[in-house]
């Protein structure tokens, strides 16, 4: 079963273009010039239930544009929409009862009374019975934490501390469908790997569907086996995180320091037959790049042990899946971004 | 859900009551605005009896009722609407299984409430003090004046919602809030009763929705309507709150065709 179903969705924004100078000025003011700008451009996926999904882009990639359609909080401008079963835009009423949101960068919960209260109202808001409430909120604080936080004021919490309240009052209902938008922005590790955890326990338990959007990979590792990926309002990948790697990792880089000089053709001819490149700034410092397909040990075997070759340290290091985004991010496609040509999925 | 709607006031209420010290000085400025207003007619009367229809003790307490009801009825929902709308904090409130148009009139009544509790009762039992002001001894006309009270808060909110969601279409409407607090404490009457604007003009109120928030409910409290006429003032209250819940519609369904959720 899919529980979210996008079909060459788009947004467009129309932007007032203002001109310069005070005739400028003057002639916006009785005739207005638009400029359309495609925030999300005919993107389509689908999600089946039960995936936790990462959801992932530069700023102002589409990514925030594209929870908001698919939470019915903006209506698209063409395409298709399925998300549990309803068309977000046209059902609000009914189709929110069903999802969760959280968003990072701005509460839900009512500032002027205390945390209890607002779960209180959303209680009755979402029309969940007394016993259920009781039960899940039980669960949840007890998860989060919450216990000594629930009878203070929301504007006394701290950030960390308002999350996790956040959290609770976008599953108090018990959604099938959770969107997080930047979840973690701004919280420290601890938390972060708090509701990490907790998001992980809940699509084990409850089999809830995630989508979450964020800018730390490190999220998307720990929960994701899938991620999409969006430039300019469009996707640019669509996939497993471990093809990503494998297909844009450029290997694993060893790093020499040597105790005496050793030039690179030297380095070069030693390890003539495998396909690696060497760099080096100087004669005691090289750079080895190893392909996935090699292993590094062998590339070691070649050089270690060289009795003129006087190595004081080696490095290993694994191209980490911050490198290779920000390497689609600048080059600004997942096709161009590896020799190995262009996937499937984009 | 309705339990929902009703916490809305409640909550909205004891928010207000935390802050009550605030409407303390309210009342002092309220008292001070009809004190301006009772010596000026009090000098342009001078020894005549009537001007527009109103006599010098009917425009006391005139003057004493439209303030005090002005306590009652005024709200902020138009500033409220239009930052939610500028900040983005809108968003939040489409993915709620409720109407946010009515929950802000929820809120805006549960702030009536507290404003009709410890402003409005406690400023008309000190303008009493104060000023020769003759309360109504027909029950008819209190049942009347409370409900069109009633119904001038409704009014006066539904122009603040307008107002307010005009944010979605101006980049800033603040010109537009400060013209509609203008215009309505003018031709609703709370500044010079309607009938004493000139006659191009009162014909011209008489098609507008303003005299329905100050200046009906005022001449039913003041005598000058009574008996069946209590019913057609009403009346007028309850077509204008039928009429305007018309472009609200209209202007709503529009807004969520062009909501763009400010900062991301």
């Amino acid at each position: 079963m899919k529980a979210i179903e996008v079909e060459r969705l788009s947004k467009i924004f129309k932007v007032q273009k203002s001109r310069g100078g005070l005739k400028g000025a003057l002639q916006d003011l009785f005739s207005r010039q638009y400029n359309e700008v495609a925030a999300v451009n005919d993107i389509s996926f689908s999600i089946p239930a039960g995936e936790i999904c990462g959801y992932i882009g530069e700023n102002g990639a589409g990514k925030s544009t594209t929870i908001k359609m698919l939470t019915g909080i903006l209506v698209p401008t063409a395409g298709k929409l399925n998300v549990g079963g309803y068309v977000p835009h046209e059902e609000r009423e009914k189709f929110v009862r069903n999802i969760g949101v959280v968003f990072g960068q701005r509460s839900q919960l009512w500032w002027d009374i205390g945390v209890i209260e607002s779960f209180g109202l959303l209680r009755k808001v979402y029309g969940v019975s007394e016993q259920d409430y009781k039960k899940r909120l039980d669960e949840l604080v007890q998860r989060l934490d919450l216990g000594d936080l629930l009878s203070r004021p929301v504007r006394k919490l701290s950030l960390g501390q308002r999350m996790r309240c956040e959290l609770v009052a976008a599953l108090l209902h018990n959604p099938s469908i959770v969107f997080l938008d930047e979840p973690t922005i701004g919280l420290d590790i601890i938390v972060k790997t708090e509701i990490r955890e907790f998001l992980k326990d809940m699509n084990r338990q409850h089999g809830t569907t995630i989508l979450l959007t964020t800018h730390d990979l490190q999220d998307i590792e720990a929960l994701c086996s899938r991620v999409i990926m969006l430039d300019e309002g469009r996707i640019i990948y669509d996939g497993g995180l471990d093809t990503l790697k494998t297909r844009w990792g450029q290997g694993t880089r060893v790093t020499f320091q040597f105790g005496a000089a050793c030039p690179l053709p030297r380095l070069q001819l030693l390890t003539s037959e495998l396909h690696v490149t060497w760099t080096a700034d100087n004669d005691l410092h090289a750079e080895v790049l190893v392909p996935a397909e090699l292993n590094v040990s062998d590339v070691l075997a070649k050089i270690v042990g060289q009795p003129d070759i006087a190595i004081t340290d080696i490095k290993i290091t694994e191209t980490t899946t911050d490198e290779i985004v920000r390497q689609i991010y600048q080059t600004g496609s997942a096709s161009t971004g590896s020799a190995e040509g262009t996937v499937s999925h984009a | 859900m309705l339990s929902a709607y009703t916490d809305f006031i409640r909550i909205r209420f004891l928010t207000m009551l935390a802050y009550r010290v605030n409407y303390y000085s309210g009342i002092l400025i309220y008292m001070l605005n009809i004190g301006v207003y009772y010596f000026t007619w009090q000098a342009i009367y001078g020894d005549r009896g009537e001007i527009g229809g109103f006599t010098a003790s009917q425009m006391t307490t005139y003057i004493a009722v439209s303030w005090m009801a002005r306590a009652f009825y005024f709200n902020n929902l138009d500033r409220e609407i239009a930052t939610d709308i500028r900040d983005g904090s809108i968003a939040i409130q489409f993915i709620r299984p409720y109407n946010y148009l009515f929950v802000k009139m929820m809120q805006g009544f549960g702030e009536g409430l507290f404003r009709f509790t410890l402003f409005m009762i406690p400023g008309m039992i000190l303008a009493l003090l104060l000023f020769p002001v003759r309360l109504p001894s027909d029950p008819i006309a209190w049942i009347g004046f409370l409900v069109m009270l009633f119904f001038s808060f409704l009014i006066n909110s539904q122009l603040n919602i307008l107002t307010g969601l005009m944010a979605f279409f101006v980049e800033n409407n603040e010109g537009i809030m400060r013209m509609k607090r203008v215009i309505v404490d003018l031709f609703s009457g709370l500044v010079i009763p309607i009938s004493l604007f000139p006659g191009w003009l009162s014909a011209i109120m008489q098609w507008l929705p303003f005299q329905a928030i100050t200046y009906l409910p005022g001449s039913v409290f003041t005598g000058r309507t009574q008996g069946t006429g209590i019913l057609d003032v009403f009346g007028i209250q309850v077509a204008w709150f039928v009429a305007l819940l018309i472009p609200i519609f209209f202007m709503w369904r529009a807004a969520r065709k062009r909501l763009f959720v400010q900062g991301g």
